[in-house]
Protein backbone atom coordinates (compact mmCIF):
# COMPACT_ATOMS: atom_id res chain seq x y z
CA UNK A 1 0.00 0.00 0.00
CA UNK A 2 2.42 2.53 0.94
CA UNK A 3 4.95 3.13 -1.90
CA UNK A 4 8.23 5.11 -1.10
CA UNK A 5 10.58 7.25 -2.92
CA UNK A 6 14.00 8.73 -2.14
CA UNK A 7 16.11 10.98 -3.74
CA UNK A 8 19.99 10.47 -3.05
CA UNK A 9 23.08 11.50 -5.33
CA UNK A 10 24.86 8.84 -6.79
CA UNK A 11 28.24 10.49 -6.31
CA UNK A 12 29.80 12.58 -3.57
CA UNK A 13 33.28 13.55 -2.00
CA UNK A 14 34.86 12.62 1.05
CA UNK A 15 33.26 14.50 3.78
CA UNK A 16 30.59 16.31 1.68
CA UNK A 17 27.53 16.53 3.46
CA UNK A 18 24.26 15.67 1.29
CA UNK A 19 20.51 16.15 1.04
CA UNK A 20 18.74 13.38 0.92
CA UNK A 21 14.39 13.95 0.32
CA UNK A 22 12.05 10.80 0.71
CA UNK A 23 8.38 10.95 0.54
CA UNK A 24 6.01 7.67 0.85
CA UNK A 25 2.63 7.26 0.04
CA UNK A 26 0.81 7.23 3.75
CA UNK A 27 -2.98 8.75 4.49
CA UNK A 28 -1.45 9.45 8.06
CA UNK A 29 -4.68 9.70 9.83
CA UNK A 30 -4.86 11.62 12.26
CA UNK A 31 -7.99 10.17 14.37
CA UNK A 32 -9.16 13.91 14.45
CA UNK A 33 -10.85 13.83 11.35
CA UNK A 34 -15.08 12.57 11.20
CA UNK A 35 -16.63 10.42 8.82
CA UNK A 36 -18.86 12.82 7.14
CA UNK A 37 -21.79 9.83 6.43
CA UNK A 38 -21.23 8.28 9.82
CA UNK A 39 -19.77 11.16 12.06
CA UNK A 40 -17.97 8.90 13.81
CA UNK A 41 -14.48 9.61 14.27
CA UNK A 42 -11.79 7.93 11.68
CA UNK A 43 -9.74 6.09 13.78
CA UNK A 44 -6.09 6.93 13.90
CA UNK A 45 -3.64 5.39 11.72
CA UNK A 46 -0.19 6.73 11.34
CA UNK A 47 3.50 6.08 10.54
CA UNK A 48 5.18 6.74 13.92
CA UNK A 49 8.96 6.46 12.93
CA UNK A 50 11.37 7.03 10.37
CA UNK A 51 15.11 5.62 10.43
CA UNK A 52 17.97 6.59 8.56
CA UNK A 53 20.99 4.17 8.17
CA UNK A 54 23.97 4.17 6.10
CA UNK A 55 25.77 0.81 6.00
CA UNK A 56 23.69 -0.32 8.68
CA UNK A 57 24.42 2.31 11.41
CA UNK A 58 21.62 5.01 12.44
CA UNK A 59 22.39 8.32 11.66
CA UNK A 60 19.08 10.06 11.64
CA UNK A 61 15.66 9.50 12.79
CA UNK A 62 11.75 11.14 13.06
CA UNK A 63 8.99 10.18 15.69
CA UNK A 64 5.93 11.52 13.75
CA UNK A 65 2.63 12.33 15.21
CA UNK A 66 -1.20 13.07 13.54
CA UNK A 67 0.70 16.85 13.09
CA UNK A 68 2.59 15.35 10.37
CA UNK A 69 0.95 15.93 6.68
CA UNK A 70 -0.76 12.50 4.53
CA UNK A 71 2.14 11.31 2.30
CA UNK A 72 4.88 12.75 4.83
CA UNK A 73 8.26 14.09 2.80
CA UNK A 74 11.30 14.24 5.03
CA UNK A 75 14.18 15.56 3.84
CA UNK A 76 17.90 15.66 6.26
CA UNK A 77 21.44 15.87 5.65
CA UNK A 78 24.22 13.13 5.51
CA UNK A 79 28.09 13.57 5.87
CA UNK A 80 29.45 11.16 3.73
CA UNK A 81 32.80 9.70 4.25
CA UNK A 82 32.95 6.15 2.18
CA UNK A 83 30.86 4.46 -0.52
CA UNK A 84 28.12 2.65 0.83
CA UNK A 85 24.12 1.82 0.99
CA UNK A 86 21.52 3.81 2.60
CA UNK A 87 18.87 1.57 4.54
CA UNK A 88 15.62 3.82 4.94
CA UNK A 89 12.69 2.50 7.18
CA UNK A 90 8.96 3.81 8.13
CA UNK A 91 6.97 2.19 10.62
CA UNK A 92 3.39 1.98 10.88
CA UNK A 93 1.33 1.99 14.19
CA UNK A 94 0.03 -1.41 13.31
CA UNK A 95 3.57 -2.85 13.08
CA UNK A 96 3.95 -2.69 9.38
CA UNK A 97 7.42 -1.26 8.13
CA UNK A 98 8.47 0.18 4.44
CA UNK A 99 11.91 0.14 3.55
CA UNK A 100 13.55 1.58 0.63
CA UNK A 101 17.32 1.58 -0.45
CA UNK A 102 19.90 3.99 -2.40
CA UNK A 103 23.81 3.64 -2.95
CA UNK A 104 25.88 5.93 -3.37
CA UNK A 105 29.61 6.43 -4.54
CA UNK A 106 32.29 8.49 -3.19
CA UNK A 107 34.86 9.60 -5.54
CA UNK B 1 11.30 12.82 56.66
CA UNK B 2 8.92 14.99 58.40
CA UNK B 3 9.71 17.96 55.98
CA UNK B 4 9.09 15.43 53.03
CA UNK B 5 5.77 14.55 54.24
CA UNK B 6 4.39 18.08 54.08
CA UNK B 7 5.49 19.02 51.05
CA UNK B 8 4.08 15.87 49.58
CA UNK B 9 0.49 16.96 51.33
CA UNK B 10 0.77 20.36 50.04
CA UNK B 11 1.69 19.34 46.35
CA UNK B 12 -1.21 17.23 46.23
CA UNK B 13 -3.75 19.89 47.71
CA UNK B 14 -2.09 22.27 45.06
CA UNK B 15 -3.08 19.80 42.07
CA UNK B 16 -6.50 19.44 43.59
CA UNK B 17 -6.97 22.65 43.90
CA UNK B 18 -5.71 24.05 40.93
CA UNK B 19 -7.31 23.16 37.83
CA UNK B 20 -6.58 21.77 34.22
CA UNK B 21 -3.09 23.59 32.90
CA UNK B 22 -1.52 24.38 35.84
CA UNK B 23 -1.72 21.17 37.00
CA UNK B 24 -0.59 19.60 33.99
CA UNK B 25 2.24 21.88 34.23
CA UNK B 26 2.97 20.63 37.97
CA UNK B 27 2.55 17.08 36.70
CA UNK B 28 4.84 17.97 34.03
CA UNK B 29 7.86 18.81 36.94
CA UNK B 30 7.03 16.62 39.32
CA UNK B 31 6.13 13.36 37.84
CA UNK B 32 8.47 12.92 34.94
CA UNK B 33 7.82 10.13 32.42
CA UNK B 34 4.98 8.77 34.45
CA UNK B 35 2.58 11.97 34.86
CA UNK B 36 -0.17 12.47 32.36
CA UNK B 37 -0.16 15.48 30.48
CA UNK B 38 -3.29 17.29 28.29
CA UNK B 39 -1.75 16.28 24.79
CA UNK B 40 -2.62 19.36 23.53
CA UNK B 41 -1.15 21.50 26.05
CA UNK B 42 2.29 22.99 24.66
CA UNK B 43 3.41 24.06 27.79
CA UNK B 44 3.32 21.54 29.59
CA UNK B 45 4.62 19.21 26.89
CA UNK B 46 7.99 21.85 26.43
CA UNK B 47 8.34 21.22 30.07
CA UNK B 48 8.08 17.58 29.63
CA UNK B 49 11.06 17.52 26.73
CA UNK B 50 13.45 20.07 28.85
CA UNK B 51 12.77 18.53 31.93
CA UNK B 52 11.63 21.62 33.95
CA UNK B 53 14.10 24.10 32.07
CA UNK B 54 13.86 26.97 30.21
CA UNK B 55 14.96 27.31 26.93
CA UNK B 56 17.40 29.78 25.90
CA UNK B 57 16.14 31.87 22.34
CA UNK B 58 18.57 30.91 19.54
CA UNK B 59 20.41 29.23 17.73
CA UNK B 60 17.50 27.30 16.40
CA UNK B 61 16.00 28.57 12.90
CA UNK B 62 12.64 27.89 11.93
CA UNK B 63 11.70 28.70 8.46
CA UNK B 64 7.95 28.42 7.52
CA UNK B 65 5.52 30.22 5.25
CA UNK B 66 4.10 33.62 6.60
CA UNK B 67 0.60 32.37 4.76
CA UNK B 68 -0.28 29.26 4.75
CA UNK B 69 -3.54 28.71 2.37
CA UNK B 70 -3.96 24.83 2.84
CA UNK B 71 -3.61 23.76 6.76
CA UNK B 72 -3.31 20.15 5.28
CA UNK B 73 0.40 20.33 4.19
CA UNK B 74 2.41 23.35 5.39
CA UNK B 75 6.25 23.24 4.53
CA UNK B 76 8.79 23.13 7.66
CA UNK B 77 12.52 23.62 7.49
CA UNK B 78 14.34 23.55 10.67
CA UNK B 79 18.45 23.95 11.73
CA UNK B 80 20.40 24.93 14.62
CA UNK B 81 23.50 25.97 14.97
CA UNK B 82 25.90 23.50 15.88
CA UNK B 83 29.45 22.04 14.88
CA UNK B 84 27.83 18.55 14.59
CA UNK B 85 31.54 17.09 16.12
CA UNK B 86 31.39 14.26 18.36
CA UNK B 87 31.55 15.33 21.41
CA UNK B 88 29.59 19.08 20.45
CA UNK B 89 26.20 17.99 18.41
CA UNK B 90 22.59 18.68 18.52
CA UNK B 91 20.83 15.76 19.67
CA UNK B 92 17.48 16.51 18.56
CA UNK B 93 15.14 18.97 17.17
CA UNK B 94 11.04 18.81 18.60
CA UNK B 95 8.39 20.45 16.56
CA UNK B 96 5.71 22.01 18.49
CA UNK B 97 2.33 23.12 17.59
CA UNK B 98 0.49 25.70 20.04
CA UNK B 99 -2.79 25.67 18.62
CA UNK B 100 -3.48 21.94 17.48
CA UNK B 101 -5.29 19.62 18.84
CA UNK B 102 -1.66 17.54 20.12
CA UNK B 103 1.23 20.28 20.82
CA UNK B 104 3.39 17.22 19.32
CA UNK B 105 4.11 17.39 15.84
CA UNK B 106 7.67 15.51 15.44
CA UNK B 107 11.27 15.33 16.89
CA UNK B 108 14.00 14.95 14.25
CA UNK B 109 17.09 12.90 16.11
CA UNK B 110 20.68 13.61 14.99
CA UNK B 111 24.16 12.46 14.97
CA UNK B 112 27.48 13.77 14.02
CA UNK B 113 27.02 11.62 11.13
CA UNK B 114 24.05 13.88 10.22
CA UNK B 115 26.58 16.68 9.68
CA UNK B 116 23.91 18.91 10.07
CA UNK B 117 21.22 19.90 12.24
CA UNK B 118 18.83 20.58 9.60
CA UNK B 119 15.59 18.96 8.60
CA UNK B 120 12.20 19.37 6.45
CA UNK B 121 8.83 17.95 6.23
CA UNK B 122 5.72 19.24 5.99
CA UNK B 123 2.99 19.38 8.48
CA UNK B 124 -0.34 19.58 9.49
CA UNK B 125 -2.02 23.29 11.02
CA UNK B 126 -5.92 23.57 12.41
CA UNK B 127 -5.95 27.32 12.57
CA UNK B 128 -3.35 30.36 12.27
CA UNK B 129 -0.50 29.63 15.38
CA UNK B 130 2.94 30.55 16.44
CA UNK B 131 4.98 26.67 16.04
CA UNK B 132 8.21 26.52 18.23
CA UNK B 133 11.20 24.18 17.39
CA UNK B 134 12.88 22.94 20.79
CA UNK B 135 16.65 22.03 19.96
CA UNK B 136 18.36 19.36 22.40
CA UNK B 137 22.24 19.73 22.33
CA UNK B 138 24.87 16.99 23.96
CA UNK B 139 25.32 19.04 26.78
CA UNK B 140 22.60 18.73 27.93
CA UNK B 141 20.89 22.59 26.85
CA UNK B 142 17.57 23.53 25.47
CA UNK B 143 17.62 26.03 22.45
CA UNK B 144 14.04 27.44 21.30
CA UNK B 145 13.33 29.31 17.80
CA UNK B 146 9.44 30.69 17.12
CA UNK B 147 7.39 31.42 14.36
CA UNK B 148 3.82 32.33 13.55
CA UNK B 149 2.21 31.12 10.43
CA UNK B 150 -1.22 32.30 9.43
CA UNK B 151 -3.29 29.42 7.86
CA UNK B 152 -6.13 30.31 5.71
CA UNK B 153 -8.58 26.74 5.71
CA UNK B 154 -7.30 24.51 8.88
CA UNK B 155 -6.10 20.93 7.93
CA UNK B 156 -6.49 18.59 11.17
CA UNK B 157 -10.44 17.75 9.77
CA UNK B 158 -13.46 18.17 11.88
Amino acid sequence: MAKARVKVPKKAKKGEVITIKTLIKHKMESGNRKDRKTGKKIPRHIIDRFEAKFNGKLFFASDWQGGVSGNPFCAFTHKVQESGEYEFMWHDEKGEIYTAKAKITVA
Amino acid sequence: MSKVRIEVVDRREFLIVSGGAAAALMAGFVGGAHAKIDPADENAFLQQITKGATPTEGKVKLEMPEIAENGATVPLKVSAESPMTADDYCKSITIISTKNPAAHVCTFHFTPDSGKAWASIRIRMAETQEVWAVAEMSDGSFYIGKTTVKVTIGGCGG
